[in-house]
């Protein structure tokens, strides 16, 4: 079982790397370009373990770990 | 007096601090290793500044679950003094003893400079050898010192105080240019509620020898002599 976290910065924080990327595109003419948010993707492979077992350990190890609540937020898929 | 710098794997100021608290400020000062569950009777507990566990996954967060932090969070919540210099202070926001998180700088630079600091508030453990407004010439060398806190937050640390040391200029007015890394209102180093716990981007351990071109570090680590001196 694979799991794909992805860990972006809230809305309320400012992402300098995010506006860096943004800032390249627009030099390149890319100008549909509004808004450009940076994060972290993480892809987890888990032993044999319940769909229940899922729901409960990924937002646990999300928040505690992958993530800086105060900063970022999180969500996650099941990829297969 | 003792004190116990903690030395992750990836830490780089851990011989510095205790170079300059053995030798220039003649104190007992021995190393604490990660792995270990013991603080070896310290009065102050130091994390030096480096690049814990590479940092990998967000500076600080992965030195914020070695075994050791259980004793230093137990030691600072009953009123242990911990000092947090640089990645120091980025474990501490990770281990929830500080309120508040770090950004990358706001230029996306590596900044190793010298900077000014003034010193907000001289009634804590860490600055009361210093004199309100003074302002310190002190090294910063970090890629994540752009210190974010939210709104609610900010009012709550800056009622209680707990605001030490901002990015200011040479005559101690803060600036936009003087705020090299961005942080959020000129934030260079705070305390906890309890102001016994310190995090600092600064180095002072760096700062410490004319030789070196500055002493003012030794106000941080004069103070803490001087408060646990008196505090017996």
């Amino acid at each position: 079982m694979k799991v794909r976290v992805l860990v972006s910065f809230k809305e309320s924080v400012l992402d300098p790397q995010g506006q860096a990327v943004k800032n390249a595109l627009l030099t390149l003419g890319y100008d549909i370009i509004k808004d450009v948010r940076q994060g972290k993707v993480f892809e987890l492979e888990l032993n044999d373990i319940s769909r229940e077992e899922i729901d409960k350990v990924i937002p646990e190890i999300s928040h505690k770990v992958l993530s800086n609540p105060i900063i970022e937020r999180f969500e996650w898929e099941i990829l297969k | 007096m003792r004190f116990g710098i903690v030395v992750f794997p990836g830490s780089n100021c851990d011989y510095d601090t205790l170079h300059v608290l053995k030798y220039v400020v003649k104190q007992e000062a021995y190393f604490l290793w990660h792995k270990d569950h013991d603080l070896k009777n310290a009065d102050c507990v130091i994390l030096p500044g480096g690049f814990s566990y590479g940092d990998y996954l967000r500076s600080g967060a992965i030195a914020r679950f070695s075994p050791l932090m259980q004793e230093v969070k137990e030691f600072a919540l009953c009123g242990g003094i911990v000092l947090g210099i640089c990645n120091g202070f980025q474990v501490l926001l990770e281990l929830g003893l500080l309120p508040g998180a770090m950004l990358r700088n706001k230029n996306l630079k590596f900044l190793c400079q010298n900077v000014h600091l003034r010193i907000e508030n001289t009634d804590t453990p860490f600055t009361n050898k210093g004199k309100p407004g003074q302002v310190l010439n002190i090294p910063i060398a970090h890629f994540d010192g752009n210190y974010y806190i939210d709104g609610p937050n900010l009012d709550k640390i800056k009622k209680n105080n707990q605001i030490l040391l901002r990015y200011s200029s040479a005559d101690g007015l803060l600036t936009e240019k003087d705020n090299f890394n961005g942080s959020l209102d000129c934030i260079a180093g705070l305390v906890n509620e309890n102001k016994n716990v310190l995090g600092m981007m600064p180095h002072p351990e760096r700062a410490s020898e004319t030789l070196l071109g500055s002493r003012d570090g030794h106000i941080i680590f004069d103070s803490i002599i001087d408060y646990i001196k008196n505090d017996r």
